[in-house]
């Protein structure tokens, strides 16, 4: 009987096992609410200048230049530093990586959506 | 203090597909405005303007008929290039030209132009050319305005600057509309150009 009831948790654990697998799976580093932003409006704009996220985001200089280098060294998103005169201008792109693990992350999303619904 | 119930794990994935949702919206403005593009438009409204001369309102004559040709030919011709203008842009920075942003920014253009063609044809019945260098102007600036809502910031202040020119022209002397549409037309649109083409590219 313990035994059997045993059986049925472990049957329970399996039926939820793929939601939880999927959040065990989700991507930390784009799970994050500013790194989700950043890499959303870069998911729409071929390019940003820092001054450009930080005004779409909301956010201060120092959280955004944080959170931009932590994606920047996961190869999700590439930097371009220049001058536009004698300011500095920093230009964030998407890269191939960050597009795939935008469109994983996405995915996950909605599977978990639709395991609740289902 | 006993914190509340966890939020189930499909809220919380459903809130952010919100944000991401609200985000990328928020992030794709039209950013297609032409800039090198405005220059070009902003120079042969120039030359157009050296070439016609002030408003003249006996269409009947050569000369009167040949100024409202002028301007609708250079209208022509600023939208031909500014399509273009748009498109390559457009495509250099590998966004669709006719993605969302792109569609919004058209349906907010577009009814102030289709009402200045109306009421060109309107003014031209009535004998009152004179008055197309304000109508264009300030039906241009609500045009822009508006367009420029969904756009970068830079451009709703064109729309607002042609349209001061279009008050300005009304009070005006009709004599002075050439130079009221060379400087709306020609050296606003050059200005704005280079703004544009600097911050935001070509």
């Amino acid at each position: 009987m313990a035994r059997s009831a045993l059986h049925q948790q472990a049957a329970a654990g399996r039926t939820k096992a793929p939601q939880e697998r999927t959040t065990l799976a989700l991507d930390r580093l784009i799970h994050e609410r500013l790194r989700l932003g950043i890499v959303s409006a870069l998911a729409v704009n071929a390019q940003l200048t820092f001054n450009e996220l930080k005004r779409l985001l909301r956010t201060t200089d120092g959280n955004l230049s944080v959170h931009a280098r932590k994606l920047e060294e996961a190869g999700y998103i590439d930097c371009d530093k220049t001058f536009d005169g004698r300011m500095p201008r920093t230009e964030y792109r998407l890269t191939a990586a960050g597009r795939r693990a935008f469109d994983k992350y996405l995915a996950h999303m909605d599977a978990i959506i639709k395991a609740a619904r289902s | 203090m006993r914190a509340g119930p966890p939020e189930a794990i499909h809220v919380r994935a459903a809130d952010n597909l919100r944000f991401i949702r609200d985000t990328m919206s928020r992030a794709a403005e039209f950013t297609a405005v032409p800039g090198w593009g405005g220059v070009v438009m902003g120079v042969t409204a120039l030359a157009t303007a050296a070439l016609t001369g002030p408003p003249r309102d006996d269409l009947s004559s050569a000369a009167g008929g040949s100024w409202v040709a002028w301007w609708v030919g250079d209208a022509a011709l600023a939208v031909l290039i500014g399509l273009v203008a748009m498109a390559r842009k457009a495509h250099q920075a590998g966004m669709p030209l006719g993605g969302a942003s792109a569609r919004r920014f058209a349906l907010a253009l577009v009814p102030a132009l289709a009402a200045g063609a109306v009421l060109t044809r309107v003014l031209i019945d009535e004998h009152l050319t004179h008055r197309l260098p304000g109508l264009w102007l300030l039906l241009y600036g609500a045009a822009v305005t508006s367009g420029g809502a969904l756009s970068v910031r830079v451009v709703p202040l064109l729309g607002a600057a042609c349209m001061t020119l279009g008050v300005a022209a009304f009070v005006s002397p009709p004599t002075w509309g050439h130079l009221y549409l060379a400087a709306g037309f020609g050296a606003l649109q050059i200005g704005f150009g280079i703004v544009i083409a600097r911050r935001y590219g070509g």
